[in-house]
């Protein structure tokens, strides 16, 4: 069980619908660990909040107390330090561990559904709202035109013969 | 003996149970008043009876009797009174004892006050309420059965994970499920309504105020989950889109959708299919909230397979109870009626916008948290963290805050825009004036941050301009606005109070995200730092030993423009049983924001790291819910409401009916 690193990740608690996101402590970035220029280590930062701590429930590297997690966030600022671009310090890491480590999957084919599932279903109740309001505008035209339509030959006769058996 | 009785209770409770389900359900079939009288009787008695079963096992919790297996693997005898009490539903058994208990408090509720239901839909709807308590009753005697025994009984219990030993944890799971088994009374509606084929305006009151309480208590639950993941966790952070929280978050915005379609069902008998299939997938929501988070299903689908015996009885009962009620909804709902036109720009296209937009926010919710269960089934491994779910909700709900304040001011049927526009102009010039300030004042943090408070303070702005216009302020006298203001219906303050503390609650969160401040550094006694305007001095640690837990507290005096204004008192704790560290927060509150402390590991140098931070205004966050609540709970004491069956539509609405 992850329980087990007690106290270093943010290990959900199986409880019944409880939102139990149990940690001890998730205060991350060690002063030791920050680097001196402050535009990188606000990039380091950014770069953290999107990686996953592989050994943590749903938690950031830049959430997590766990040593892998340290040497993640010391890996970033290791590549930014040696100049690396944030996409190239992405695809370093991703390398390394997979797509799993980020927190933000990829767009392919494997996330389709994924990525486009929120504006697909977005258009399909746009949608339908908008058949709903014309069919409901059509419906009420066209009993206003039925109103007014009289009685064809055939329905006369029809009605005739029912009101006779009556 | 006791916790025997407790036991017996329950087996007869689903035995009850089953003959509520049953007996009322066929009266209403064939007529029989008798049978269906049966259902209010049976209905208090399970309750009765689960209480009994639920005080049982509280008593052993409370006197830590160590022969019962649950109390066992959750408690200690060390440990205070009320994290023993609160033990009993820190557990999966101890929490699905609970949840039925609140189920058949809820079913006993409807009997009780549904004098003036129609007597087949009464039936119906204890009876499908009754069907659940069957199936969770069931559920928990096979598998999860919390008044099993163990011999011998150890010496002394193995404790409850001292993060949870906390007064708002304590008392967020009562809430979260009062919220979950709520919408279970929206739910049996919805399928006694589908049985009998019929739904008019009449049904959506009844429904109304039940979905209304359950919205008010998971608000309620969540917020306070999220208030203790603040002062908890160790860094302010206060949602993390866990799939936890997702599973309380997804029936909350289905809730939320439903409460506002159920208004245009109950006034235009519009949406009547859609606030069906509504009512019955939040609670499919909840039931999956319920079940996935403990079957462990969210951290890898194959912890699903270390207990298929559990995994598998959740899987059947959502299929029976959610599945059946689509299978239901798919083969009645077109004998439901549609009722009441109107054009896109009214009070109802706006709720209908509503509906779309929450609607795609749950869908988005569902897709991100389950998506990785789905792709590790077939192979692949991807996490869906916050960055996803920041980058696809968070926009979703722009375009909703930015129609709310429109739509109290939208006639039902047909509505005029830029009147409702012209009553807003105040309500915008008062965000104008915040976007501005925010601009000026802002140095650091994302340029749409100002633009997204902007919006919030709109969404508050709006709320109390309707109330301003009903009650004509500004072109009425003083007495006539006053006693317009004392005439205005409860329900229309409510909602107005509502949709402000949601205004009070997105500003909340864009100050806290886009502006707060953090500094990690190592002091030694006597140095001092600064902090989002404060001044921090630090004056050493001292040790100290709590009822259950040994302690380091660190002190400092905060000062700000040379004035002492508190000293915060960060801790580390460690705790005996299970042993396990905690850190908990030396917190400052103010208006403008939270000064947070926290005390880390002692350096080889005699320092200690600390972390600083200040989190502006994230007290408007939970403000904000609490709000919300309230608003709910006036909208509750309405008299529409109160009065309950609705007369013949008799007393004519203006253009401006009350909306809630």
């Amino acid at each position: 069980m992850l329980a087990s690193a007690a106290g270093v990740c943010r290990v959900v608690f199986a409880a019944v619908g409880l939102y139990l996101a149990v940690t001890a402590a998730a205060h991350a970035v060690q002063p030791g660990e920050r680097l001196a220029d402050p535009g990188l280590e606000s990039r380091a930062r950014a770069l953290s909040a999107e990686l996953r701590c592989l050994v943590c429930q749903n938690q950031s590297i830049d959430d997590s107390d766990a040593p892998l997690a340290k040497d993640l966030r010391l890996l970033v600022r290791e590549r930014l330090a040696a100049g690396d671009t944030d996409g190239q310090v992405m695809s370093f890491v991703v390398e390394r561990y997979g797509e799993f480590v980020l927190l933000r999957p990829t767009f392919g084919l494997h996330t389709l559904l994924l990525w486009l599932a929120p504006a697909l279903v977005l258009v399909v109740g746009i949608a339908l709202a908008s058949r709903t309001l014309r069919r409901s505008r059509s419906t009420s035209s066209a009993i206003a035109v039925n109103d007014e339509r009289p009685l064809s030959a055939d329905e006369q006769q029809r009605l005739d013969r029912l009101m006779r058996d009556v | 003996m006791i916790i025997e009785i407790g036991h017996f209770a329950l087996v007869l409770a689903v035995v009850v149970a089953t003959c509520q389900m049953i007996v009322p359900f066929y009266g209403a079939q064939v007529r029989d008043a008798r049978l269906m009288a049966m259902a209010q009787p049976a209905a208090i008695v399970q309750v009765l009876l689960l209480m009994l079963a639920f005080l049982a096992l509280t008593h052993a919790y409370v006197v830590s009797d160590f022969s019962v297996a649950n109390v066992v693997q959750n408690s200690h005898s060390t440990k205070p009174l009320i994290y023993r009490i609160s033990g009993v539903w820190g557990n999966h058994e101890g929490s699905l004892l609970l949840w039925v208990l609140i189920l058949a408090v809820f079913g006993a509720a409807v009997a009780v006050f549904g004098g003036n239901l129609p007597l087949t839909l009464k039936a119906n709807v204890l009876s499908v309420q009754a069907s659940i308590a069957v199936a969770f009753g069931i559920f928990m005697l096979l598998t999860s059965n919390p008044f099993e025994r163990v011999d011998p009984a150890p010496f002394d219990g193995r404790g409850l994970n001292p993060i949870l030993q906390d007064p708002a944890l304590a008392i967020h799971p009562p809430f979260l499920y009062a919220g979950y088994v709520g919408l279970s009374v929206s739910f049996s509606f919805a399928v006694a309504a589908l049985i009998e084929g019929r739904t008019d305006a009449a049904w959506a009151r009844w429904v109304r105020p039940w979905t209304l309480a359950a919205w008010m208590f998971l608000t309620i639950g969540i917020a306070l989950g999220s208030w203790w993941a603040y002062y908890e966790l160790g860094w302010g952070g206060w949602w993390f889109w866990d799939p936890v929280e997702n599973a309380s978050f997804m029936p909350w915005l289905a809730g939320t959708a439903l409460l506002h379609s159920a208004l245009v069902m109950e006034r235009r008998e519009a949406l009547k299919v859609w606030t069906i299939l509504l009512a019955i997938l939040a609670f499919s929501l909840s039931l999956m909230g319920t079940f996935l988070v403990r079957s462990g299903v969210l951290t890898s689908v194959h912890a699903f397979a270390v207990d298929p015996e559990r995994g598998v009885a959740i899987l059947v009962i959502m299929a029976i109870f959610s599945g059946g009620a689509l299978t239901l909804f798919a083969a009645r709902a077109h004998e439901l009626r549609q009722g009441g036109l109107f054009a896109p720009i009214s009070r109802e296209g706006g709720l209908v916008f509503n509906n779309v937009i929450l609607t795609t926010a749950t869908a988005t919710v569902l897709i991100g948290t389950l998506y990785p269960l789905a792709a590790e089934a077939v192979g692949y491994k991807i996490s869906v963290g916050a960055p996803y779910f920041n980058l696809t909700f968070v926009p979703l709900m722009v375009p909703l805050l930015l129609v709310m304040p429109f739509g109290p001011f939208l006639a039902w049927k047909r509505a005029d825009l830029r009147g409702a526009a012209e009553r807003l102009t105040v309500a915008a010039g008062v965000a104008a004036v915040a976007l501005i300030v925010t601009f000026a004042m802002a140095h650091n943090g994302p340029w749409l941050a100002p633009v997204m408070l902007a919006i919030g303070v709109f969404v508050m702005a709006g709320a109390v301009s309707e109330l301003a216009f009903r009650a004509k302020v500004g072109s009425a006298s003083r007495d006539e606005v006053l006693r317009r203001f004392s005439n205005l219906p409860r329900s229309v303050y409510g909602t107005s109070l509502a949709h402000f503390g949601v205004g009070m609650m997105v500003v909340g969160i864009v100050g806290t995200s886009a502006y707060r401040s953090e500094s990690v550094l190592v002091m030694k006694p006597g140095d001092v730092a600064e902090i989002g305007g404060y001044g921090l001095k630090f004056t050493g640690v001292t040790r100290q030993q709590g009822p259950n837990f040994s302690e380091e507290i660190g002190e400092f005096v905060v000062t700000r423009d040379g004035h002492e204004v508190i000293r915060l008192t960060p801790a580390k704790r460690v705790y005996n049983q299970p042993p396990q560290p905690t850190s908990e927060a030396g917190i400052h509150a103010s208006w403008r924001g939270d000064l947070y402390t926290v005390l880390g590991d002692g350096q080889d140098d005699g320092g200690r790291v600390i972390r600083l931070y200040f989190h502006p205004l994230v007290r408007l966050i939970w403000i904000g819910a609490l709000v919300m609540f309230f608003g709910g709970a006036l909208s509750l004491t309405d008299r529409r409401l109160r009065v309950g069956a609705p007369s013949a539509r008799s007393a004519p609405q203006g253009s401006l009916a009350p909306a809630e």
